[in-house]
Order: C-alpha cells, then sequence, then structure tokens
C-alpha cells in the first residue's frame, strides 16, 4: 500500500508529515511511501533526500491518491476531494473542537485516524503528538522569550562588572513547562515552577528547576494525565504567589491549557503592570484565549511598562525540522501498531484502545467520539498459558517429599542410637557441617561458582591428611598406595588454590 | 616421656584441625563477593597449611626417615605437577581442568579405603563391622568419582565424543549397580575377604563410566557440579574411616556446596533434583517439537555495525559457541567500544550457559569485561524490552523463547534469557543447526531477529573494525543537550 506525503496548504505551516529518516522507516514497515514535490521544503528537505531514503516523487494529485495519506493539518475542502475513496487519513484532525471537519470525513467514505486524540497511556506514548508539539512549544518558548529579553539568562562575573543571573517563572508543569524548565535552566537560569499538582516537584528538581507549591490543604490528580480546574481556595493563594512572583522575575512562562476550556487567568493586568520594564511573558496558552490578560494571540506586544507578552501560537512551526521529525516519528510508532505483519498492510483493530480512541470514521461510519479511556486502568492480566509453563516442574510429588524427609530423620535418629562410640560423634560433625555447607554457598554469587568450583577441590585435596598418615605405616603395600594418594590429592591442593587465585586476579571492576 | 610428648602433639593437632576446619568455611565464605573472594582463598591457603604442617608433625614422630622422604617426595612432585598445570590451563579449558581434579580426589579416596583395610589392626572388636562399612563406602564412592570425572574429562576436552551412550536398560543398570553395592557390603561386613573390596571397586568404578557416558554435553555443567559434590562426599567417606573430622568436615562442606551447585542448574534447566543425583536423568530422545518453518532474516557485518552505533542500550547474551570460537577477547574490546560510545553495555548469563558453572563469567573476566556489567538471568530478564539490540553470540536452548511459550516443547518451563523482548536481537550462529537439547528455536525466525552467520570470533572483529570507521556519533547529540 502506498503511503502519501503531502505539502501542506495552510497559511504559515513549515512542516511536513515525514522526514528522509521516518520515510526510511516506513519503508521497513513494507510500505511504498510516495512524496509531493517540495513537501519537506518548509523542513529543509530536500526533494533529493526523500529520493535517497527510498520514497518515489509525485505530483500533488498522485500523493493525495495513494491509499495512505499523513499530513500534519487537517486537510482542505479541495484537498478531502482529492481522496480516494476507501483512503485512510492520518492528520492532526481536532475532531473535538472539528465537528464540521468530522461530518466533512464522515461523508466522505474514508478512514480518518486523528493523533491528536492518541490517549495517555504509557504504551501509547511514542505516538503521541501533543506531548512531541508541547516539548517543542515549550523549548522554543524560551528561546522567543531569549530572543526579546534584553539580558543574559547566565549570571556572570566580567572585568566590567556582576551580571545577575534572569529569573524564569514556567507556570504549569506539563511537558511544555517540562521542557521551557530545562531549556532555561541549560542557559543558566534560576527557574521557579508552578503546578497545582504537588507530586511534578521532583520533575521539576530533576532538570534544575525550584518548584513553588501552593499551600492549600487540596491535590489534584486527575485520570486521564491533564490537569483540572482548581478550588476557589487554591485559586486566591495561586493568585498571591503570581504577584508575589510577578515583581520579581524577568520572565514567565505560561502554560496552562484545560482540554475544551478557555485557558485559565493565571496573571492579571495588575500582575504584568507590577514586573519590570525589558521583562517577558510567553503565553503558550494563547490560542485557548491566554494565561496572561492582555495576550494577543499570534502576536507580540509591549505592555505601556515596557513588558513584552509575545502570544505566538506556531512555536512548533518556528522549529520545523525538529518538529517535523518528532511528528514522522510519532506516525511512524502508530504505523507500526497499524501493521502487526509489517507486511505494508493497514490493520485497523478497534479493540484497542489506542487504535479506538483515534478513529474518527471508518469507510464512512462515524466512531467519533471514543468512549474515554481511563489511564489508571490496571493493565490486563497475562494471558494465563505463559505462566502455567514457566510452574510446569517435572518434580516428585509434595507427599512424597515429606516421607522422604521423616524417614531421613528417623534413619539418622535410629543411626545415632545404635551406633557405637566414635560413630555418634562422627556423623554430628557431619551433618552441621552439611547444613553450613548449604548456608555459605547458598550466598556465593553466581559469577564466582567457577572459582568456588576450584577452591572446593583444592579442599577436598585434604584426603591428603589420610594418605599421610598412612604413609607412617610400615607395610611396603600400604606405603606405595598412599605416596600415590598424596601425589595425586597434592595436585589437587596447590592446582585448585593456584588456578582460583589466577581467576580471581582476572575479575576487575569497571 | 615420648608418650606424652605424643599424646600432647595428637592434642594440638586436633586444635589444628579445627582451626583449619573454620579457616575452610570461611573460604568458601568468602566467595559470596567479588570483594571478599580473594581474602576467601588466602583463608582457605592458611587453613590447608596449618593442617598439612600438623599432619607431618604427627607422621615424622611415628615414621622413619624413608617415610619422611617418600612423604616430602610425593607432596613436592604432586605440588609442582598442580602449580604448573593451574598455570597453563586455558580458561576456555576451565570444565576438563576441574572434571580431572575431581577424578584425582576420588582415586585418593579410593586408595585411602584400600589401605583403611590393608591396615585394620588395633581396633576395637565391636567397631571393626563399622570400619569395614565404611571401607566400602569410601571405595564406593571414591571410585564412581573417579571414573566418571575421567568421562567427564575426556568429553569435555572433546577426546571422546559427547553424544550420550545409550545403553537398553541403563536406568535398571544403574539401579541394579546401587543393590549390588548394598548386597556386597552386607556381605563384606559379615565374611570381610579381599575379593569382595575388589569386585565392589570394579563395580564402582563401571559405575561411574556409565554414568557419565550416558549423559550429553549439553548437561555437563549438571554432571561437574555433581562430580564436584561427589569428591566431597568420598572425602567425607575417609574422613569416618579414618577418625578424622577435619576430613569429615571439609568433605560435607565440598559434598553440599557441589549439591548446591548441582541444584541451581537443575532449576535453571527445569530438571528435578533428586533425579538427577540418581542418575537416572538422561534426557529422553528429543521429541520434535512444531516444526517451525518460518523465514529468516540475514544481516550482515555493515549492518550490525550501524544498529549497534545507533543503539541506546546492548545486551550481550554469550554462550558455550562464545567459548568454541575464543570470541570472549573480540566481545570483550565490542564492549569496550560500544561502552565508550556512550552505549549502555550488559552481559546476560544464563546459569547454565557454558560447560561449568560460572564459566562464561570466568571467561568475560579473563577478557578485562568489568564484573559488575555482568549480570545473571534474574537480575537482567526484565531489562530486555527496553533495550535496543541484544547479540546473542554462541546461545541457543538459553534463549528459546520455546521454552515459555511452547507447552509442547521439551523445554517447555526451563527458565530462559527473555532475548526476543528487546527491539531488535542479532543471532551469531555458525549454522541453523539446533543446539544441544536438540529442539528447533523459533527465535531465529521472529521478525526482530536478524542473523549474522559464520565464525563468531570473526564476526564481532569485523564489527569492531567496522564501528572505528564510524565517526563518533556524539557531536550532533551533545549541541542537542546543551541547548536543551
Amino acid at each position: 500500500m502506498p503511503i502519501g506525503i503531502t505539502v501542506e496548504s495552510a497559511p504559515g505551516e513549515t512542516r511536513v508529515a515525514a522526514t528522509p529518516s521516518t520515510v526510511a522507516q516506513l519503508i521497513q514497515l513494507g510500505y511504498e511511501v510516495v512524496v509531493e514535490r517540495g513537501a519537506g521544503a518548509g523542513s529543509s528537505f530536500p526533494d533529493a533526500d526523500y529520493e535517497a531514503a527510498g520514497a518515489r516523487l509525485v505530483t500533488k494529485k498522485a500523493a493525495w491518491a495513494s491509499n495512505i495519506v499523513l499530513t500534519v493539518n487537517a486537510p482542505s475542502d479541495a484537498e478531502l476531494k482529492l481522496l480516494s475513496k476507501g483512503a485512510v487519513l492520518i492528520s492532526w484532525l481536532s475532531p473535538g473542537l472539528n465537528p464540521d471537519m468530522v461530518d466533512k470525513l464522515v461523508a466522505l467514505p474514508i478512514t480518518a485516524l486523528a493523533v491528536d486524540a492518541v490517549p495517555r497511556i504509557s504504551r501509547a506514548q511514542s505516538m503521541d503528538v501533543l506531548s512531541s508539539t508541547a516539548n517543542i512549544s515549550g523549548y522554543r518558548a524560551i528561546i522567543e522569550a531569549a530572543n526579546a529579553f534584553g539580558r543574559f539568562f547566565t549570571g556572570q562575573v566580567t572585568a566590567a562588572g556582576k551580571v545577575p543571573p534572569a529569573k524564569v517563572l514556567v507556570a504549569g508543569v506539563g511537558v511544555a513547562g517540562l521542557a521551557a524548565i530545562g531549556a532555561a535552566s541549560s542557559l543558566g537560569a534560576i527557574v521557579r515552577a508552578t503546578d497545582p499538582r504537588p507530586e511534578v516537584a521532583e520533575q521539576v528538581s530533576s532538570i534544575g528547576g525550584t518548584y513553588l507549591p501552593v499551600e492549600v490543604g487540596e491535590k489534584m490528580e486527575s485520570s486521564d494525565g491533564y490537569a483540572k480546574v482548581t478550588s476557589e481556595a487554591y485559586d486566591k493563594r495561586a493568585a498571591e504567589l503570581y504577584s508575589e512572583q510577578a515583581r520579581d522575575v524577568d520572565i514567565i512562562v505560561t502554560t496552562a491549557n484545560i482540554p475544551g476550556r478557555a485557558a485559565p487567568k493565571l496573571i492579571t493586568a495588575a500582575d504584568v503592570a507590577s514586573m519590570r520594564s525589558g521583562s517577558v511573558i510567553v503565553d503558550l496558552a494563547a490560542a485557548n484565549g491566554g494565561n496572561v490578560v492582555g495576550t494577543v494571540p499570534g502576536e507580540k506586544i509591549v505592555t505601556p511598562n515596557g513588558v513584552t507578552i509575545i502570544g505566538y501560537t506556531d512555536l512548533a512551526r518556528r522549529l520545523p525540522a525538529q518538529a517535523s521529525q518528532l511528528y514522522g516519528q510519532n506516525l511512524v510508532n502508530l504505523l507500526k501498531l497499524l501493521t502487526p505483519g509489517k507486511d505494508g498492510a493497514l490493520v485497523l483493530d478497534l479493540d484497542d484502545v489506542v487504535q479506538r480512541a483515534i478513529t474518527v470514521t471508518r469507510n464512512g461510519e462515524k466512531l467519533w467520539p471514543p468512549p474515554p479511556v481511563q489511564v489508571s486502568a490496571a493493565p490486563a492480566a497475562a494471558p494465563a498459558p505463559t505462566q502455567a509453563v514457566t510452574t510446569t516442574r517435572r518434580g516428585i510429588p509434595r507427599g512424597v517429599r515429606i516421607a522422604l524427609t521423616i524417614v531421613g530423620i528417623l534413619a539418622l535418629f535410629a543411626i545415632i542410637a545404635v551406633a557405637p562410640a566414635p560413630l555418634p560423634q562422627h556423623i554430628t560433625v557431619f551433618v552441621l557441617a552439611i547444613v553450613i555447607g548449604f548456608y555459605v554457598i547458598g550466598k556465593v554469587h553466581h559469577a564466582l561458582h567457577t572459582p568456588l568450583m576450584s577452591v572446593t577441590n583444592a579442599i577436598s585435596g585434604i584426603v591428603v591428611v589420610g594418605a599421610l598418615l598412612q604413609i607412617a605405616v610400615g607395610d611396603p603395600l600400604t606405603r606405595v598406595l598412599s605416596v600415590i594418594a598424596v601425589l595425586l590429592t597434592s595436585i589437587n591442593i596447590f592446582g585448585g588454590f593456584a588456578v582460583t587465585r589466577r581467576m580471581l586476579r582476572m575479575f576487575s571492576k569497571g | 616421656m615420648f608418650d606424652s610428648l605424643s599424646a600432647a602433639t595428637v592434642a594440638i593437632a586436633g586444635g589444628a584441625y579445627i582451626v583449619a576446619a573454620l579457616l575452610f568455611i570461611l573460604s568458601l565464605g568468602g566467595l559470596s563477593k567479588h570483594e571478599t573472594a580473594r581474602t576467601g582463598v588466602v583463608y582457605g591457603i592458611i587453613g590447608m597449611i596449618i593442617a598439612l604442617i600438623a599432619t607431618v608433625v604427627l607422621v615424622i614422630q611415628r615414621t622413619d626417615w624413608l617415610g619422611i622422604v617418600l612423604l616430602l617426595v610425593a607432596v613436592a612432585i604432586g605440588g609442582s605437577i598442580g602449580l604448573w598445570r593451574a598455570a597453563r590451563v586455558q580458561m576456555t579449558g576451565m570444565p576438563q581442568f576441574i572434571a580431572l581434579l575431581h577424578s584425582f580426589v576420588g582415586l585418593a579416596a579410593v586408595l585411602i579405603g584400600w589401605n583403611g583395610y590393608l591396615q585394620d589392626g588395633g581396633i576395637a572388636a565391636n567397631l571393626i563391622g563399622i570400619h569395614h562399612a565404611e571401607v566400602f563406602i569410601g571405595v564406593f564412592i571414591g571410585a564412581v568419582t573417579f571414573t566418571g570425572s575421567i568421562i567427564a574429562f575426556l568429553k569435555l576436552s572433546a577426546r571422546m565424543p559427547s553424544a550420550p551412550l545409550v545403553l537398553p536398560g541403563r536406568n535398571a543398570l544403574n539401579l541394579g549397580a546401587l543393590v549390588a553395592f548394598v548386597g556386597l557390603t552386607v556381605w563384606f561386613v559379615i565374611t570381610p575377604v579381599l575379593w569382595l573390596l575388589i569386585a565392589v571397586t570394579v563395580l564402582a568404578l563401571l559405575l561411574g563410566l556409565h554414568l557419565v557416558a550416558s549423559i550429553g554435553g549439553g548437561d555437563m555443567p549438571v554432571v561437574v557440579s555433581m562430580l564436584n559434590s561427589y569428591s566431597g562426599w568420598a572425602a567425607a567417606a575417609s574422613g569416618f574411616l579414618l577418625d578424622n573430622d577435619l576430613l569429615i568436615v571439609t568433605g560435607a562442606l565440598v559434598g553440599s556446596s557441589g549439591a548446591f551447585l548441582s541444584y541451581i542448574m537443575c532449576q535453571a534447566m527445569n530438571r528435578s533434583f533428586l533425579s538427577v543425583i540418581a542418575g537416572g536423568f538422561g534426557i529422553e530422545a528429543p521429541t520434535k517439537g512444531v516444526e517451525e518453518t518460518g523465514e529468516y532474516h540475514e544481516t550482515t557485518v555493515a549492518d550490525t555495525a550501524q544498529v549497534l552505533a545507533d543503539a541506546r542500550s546492548v545486551i550481550i547474551t554469550p554462550g558455550f559457541g562464545m567459548a568454541v570460537a575464543q570470541a570472549q577477547y573480540p566481545v570483550a574490546e565490542l564492549a569496550r567500544i560500544l561502552r565508550a560510545r556512550g552505549i549502555e553495555v550488559h552481559f546476560g548469563i544464563h546459569p547454565v550457559a557454558g560447560r561449568l558453572p560460572g564459566h562464561m563469567n570466568v571467561l568475560l573476566a579473563e577478557a578485562k569485561v568489568p564484573y559488575d556489567i555482568v549480570l545473571s538471568m534474574d537480575e537482567i530478564n526484565d531489562d530486555f524490552p527496553h533495550t535496543s539490540v541484544v547479540l546473542v553470540i554462541g546461545a541457543n536452548d538459553t534463549v528459546n523463547p520455546a521454552a515459555a511459550e511452547d507447552p509442547g516443547s521439551p523445554i517447555a518451563g526451563m527458565p530462559v534469557l527473555k532475548v526476543w523482548e528487546a527491539d531488535e536481537v542479532i543471532v551469531f550462529k555458525r549454522s541453523m543447526a539446533s543446539g544441544y537439547a536438540g529442539v528447533q528455536n523459533p527465535l531465529f525466525y521472529r521478525d526482530n531477529t536478524r542473523m549474522l552467520f559464520g565464525d563468531a570470533k570473526d564476526r564481532v572483529e569485523e564489527i569492531v573494525h567496522e564501528l572505528a570507521r564510524l565517526s563518533p556519533a556524539g557531536s550532533s547529540g551533545a549541541a542537542h543537550t546543551s541547548n536543551g
């Protein structure tokens, strides 16, 4: 089945749904890949590279006529007409926000998969385009802020005087927030972060930030992996925190988005007014109305008191090669799931939660919205047969084992009770030594089993003691036999210890 | 005057023996960790020196100059042969070396037993029966250990075909020999005549031959540790015979050590411990598993090098094939190069990999692989799903998914390294032949498996060269991390 990669027609779009490296992976999955000429131009991937990766360069029409079409943006009406019957469209469709789009897709007899609807479960992380995009946005937010900020991020002591480090506040520690914290701290800034979920504190500190808790008796953790709406008491305390921080910091990056709602206003007009001139705010929620009062979506504005507010909504497009690569890799991972045979045949399994969640329509059948997916749901029990196999062992039955043990104990008891003088003592020593042996050997590291064997070899050469004592006897035959025994066991003792030492010398730590 | 001096030395010798026994226990205890292993061996050596000095003093008091000369000459010859062989033996040849050492203990126990029979004057009348029984037991265990170890040595050093010898009714033969031994023992206790002792010696020698000859090459780790155990019991039997607690303690330590190792091996091969100890455990003729008729994918050295260069983490699972090909040095070199490129490298060792418990660890240590990246099966089995590439070098049955997934397989239930859970598996193999267990390996037909045919040593060396040609992948990655 050919896969078509098209030129993105959306205004301002720089990304592409496949890069030369992801094309090669698609081909490994058994697909043929056709790329519309110039598809990678905006992301600096020349046509020749696609060709070298094994793709065929085609016209716009041919690319859209493929059995499977991958795009970054939802297709325009004109483009939808180019799709062939029964085609599979994999794209960022935002079906939840675009009911019109869903209707249009249903009208065509095609299968449409919305990659942005991948559920947030561990298994689907590799296909999560929202995370990939958020990661890029968070990074780019800091780059934009640094660009607009008239100072260093890192503190320095120079011949011309001391430069204090910039202070950055990141509101909302999601994927974008974490990327922003990481980027800012690696530029050398002092980074603080806020989030309603206290469990993110560790993640913040792990990438160099400081977590500022909002001290109210309320915990936040949602079942779908996104933040929820917060309570009133919390909001009040959080507002105070933002006001305090706004007076102190140089850069604020806000990333608070709540799915399906307008973004919460975190930074008030008063907060913005209290910031120093030259400060920068990057509002990653601009497309959803913004977290900051005064944000203009898609614009960079400067307030009367000299604070720059950046409301770009196309941060991912400003890093086109990286964004295309991550998006393309997400699609490859999705196609791996959809191509179980790795034979270029796409199979849609609606019993799989991930595949069900992204299916908007299947051959004209409307399947949107999907049933909700619980992130915290327990994984399905492992199939029983595999476990049964590992536990079946050919052993003696339990009853027999117990009987043998009892017989052994009785026999030991009888022998010690009946046997004459030196024997019971010897048996006691013998049994105790066996027990000690099992405990001592049980602790020996697996890697040292060979040295263990050679050492036991050496010390079992202790039978030399018996042979030596027999040499003392005058009888010639006994003497000959014991001399041979002494000779053999000496080989054991010296050879065993020497070879063990040789082996142990070789073991070294990295 | 002389008598009291003699009594004093006997008492001192008894004390010395107890100290020696304690030092031996400490010695084995020291081997539990790499850090303390060398100290452990020193304890063992000190214990041995103490025991020997005490014994020699006892002997000097009782014997003439000829005895002393003979003693010194025998120890000197034996000691120098031992040191010479120990310095020369190849690490790949350790299994047969250890098997040979076992045979010496066995033979010595036989000789001591014979001497015990020849010199039984001065034993109290009520103990004479027990004494004769002890002679018999000592000779029997010693002789089985002796011939068994010799056969194991011949098989391991490939001087004898390693295929199992299958005689009709071999379980009946083994069992019959045991019954005959018990019968002969009773007879000997009642009428101690020389020919009975000769008969039991021959019987035990034959039993040892048959016991080990009927076991195939793949089961050798169990056999070697079992013989280790037998040699210990032989020493303990000599201790009973000679009224010597040091021998009893040491023999019991060694015997239980070998038994424990065999037990671990049996678990690793999903076999019953008791049936192995009884010697009746040969493998049934391999039942044909489901014929795997899938296609396998072949790969090249260049592709393998590229895959390794791009990997995040690599696990190498060596088997006996690595020892055969003497590939441990290039493999160690490969691990070093990959680690230098910032790739996480671990080794995963199956308990029965190789022909000796812990054999692979010794080979890798010889090639200077740090022991902290060499992990056992239990330590590493959960890591495979997060691993980019697994290199299977000369291992087959220990990485066979049929053991975990196909209840009809002859090796079903045997714990194996779950290499197939990794992103990609590269199998180094001479050809598409099956392993020792004669079982087809579905791993080779998996979609994420690539076969690299040829001599493991040559192939790994070529990969090392190929990797050296690929430019280090660090430059662009480093730029990324510094940016965020």
